[in-house]
C-alpha cells in the first residue's frame, strides 16, 4: 500500500516506475493526473489552495485502496498521491497509478479511484480568481460517478 | 471533547479547532450539531443548512444517530471536493 498526502510536487515516472520495477508479472500500468485548470467558469484563475483533515485523509485513502484491491484482485499494485497547499494553474494535484496483470483491470480500478476519492477522501478546494476567492462546491455529478460503482461490483 | 472545523464551516466559526464540553443530554451528532448551532451567529449560520454539512467522529464518516462522547474528535465539514 502506498498512499501520500504531501504539499511538494510528485514526478508521475516515478510513480509507474515504483509499480514496475523488479517485477515482471504487471502487464498493464493505468494512471491518472489531476491539475490544476487555468480558469472557472470562464474566470482566469489564479491559484487554487486545498485544505485536507490530517489523518483522516491518509485514512480514507488506505480505505479506497483496500476497497479497489477487494473488487479487482487481479490489481498488483496502487499508488495514490495527493497535494495540498497553494497550487496554481498547471500544477499536479493527484496521481493515481495501478499496475495488473491486464488492462481491464488497471483502467477500472483506476478510475474506481479517482472517483472515490473525489467525494470520500477529505480534501477541499478554495479558488482564487481575478474576482475573488471561493470554495468549491462539490458537482452533483462527481456523487453520480462515484454511485454508479455501487452497483457495478466486479470480479 | 476535540472540534474540527474545515473549508467554510472553519472561516464562518472563526477557528479550526476547540475543546468543547457540551451538556450531559447531547448524545449523538445530530444533538452536538444542534447545541453548537446555540453558541453564537457564526455557528449558527455555519450549520444552518444540515444537508451540506458532513460529520467525522474520530475519523470516520458519522451519521446524525451515531453517538458521541467526551474524548472523541468530531470534524464537521462541507462535500469534498478533492482529486
Amino acid at each position: 500500500m502506498a498512499v501520500r498526502v504531501q504539499s511538494e510536487p510528485f514526478d508521475p515516472g516515478a510513480e509507474v516506475a515504483a509499480v514496475t520495477s523488479g517485477r515482471a508479472d504487471v502487464g498493464g500500468v493505468a494512471t491518472f493526473l489531476g491539475l490544476v485548470r487555468d480558469s472557472f467558469d470562464g474566470v482566469p484563475l489564479v491559484a487554487m489552495t486545498l485544505e485536507h483533515y490530517p489523518g483522516m485523509t491518509e485514512r480514507m485513502l488506505g480505505e479506497i485502496e483496500a476497497e479497489a484491491r477487494r473488487r479487482w484482485p487481479a490489481v498488483l499494485d496502487v499508488r495514490i498521491v495527493h497535494r495540498y497547499g497553494r497550487l496554481e494553474p498547471g500544477a499536479p494535484i493527484v496521481h493515481v497509478t495501478v499496475a495488473a496483470a491486464h488492462r481491464r483491470e488497471a483502467f477500472e480500478a483506476c478510475e474506481f479511484l479517482v472517483d472515490w476519492l473525489k467525494t470520500r477522501a477529505p480534501f477541499w478546494k478554495l479558488e482564487e480568481t481575478v474576482e475573488g476567492a471561493h470554495w468549491v462546491e462539490a458537482k452533483a455529478t462527481d456523487d453520480d460517478a462515484a454511485a454508479r460503482w455501487d452497483t457495478a461490483e466486479t470480479a | 471533547m476535540k472540534l474540527l472545523y474545515f473549508a467554510w464551516l472553519r472561516t464562518k466559526v472563526g477557528h479550526a479547532e476547540e475543546e468543547v464540553t457540551p451538556p450531559a443530554e447531547v448524545g449523538d451528532v445530530a444533538g452536538l450539531v444542534d447545541w453548537l448551532k446555540t453558541r453564537g451567529p457564526g455557528y449558527a449560520d455555519a450549520l444552518a443548512n444540515d444537508k451540506v454539512i458532513r460529520v467525522a467522529v474520530n475519523q470516520r464518516f458519522a451519521k446524525p444517530g451515531d453517538p458521541v462522547a467526551p474524548g472523541d474528535e468530531v470534524a464537521l465539514f462541507p462535500p469534498m471536493t478533492g482529486g
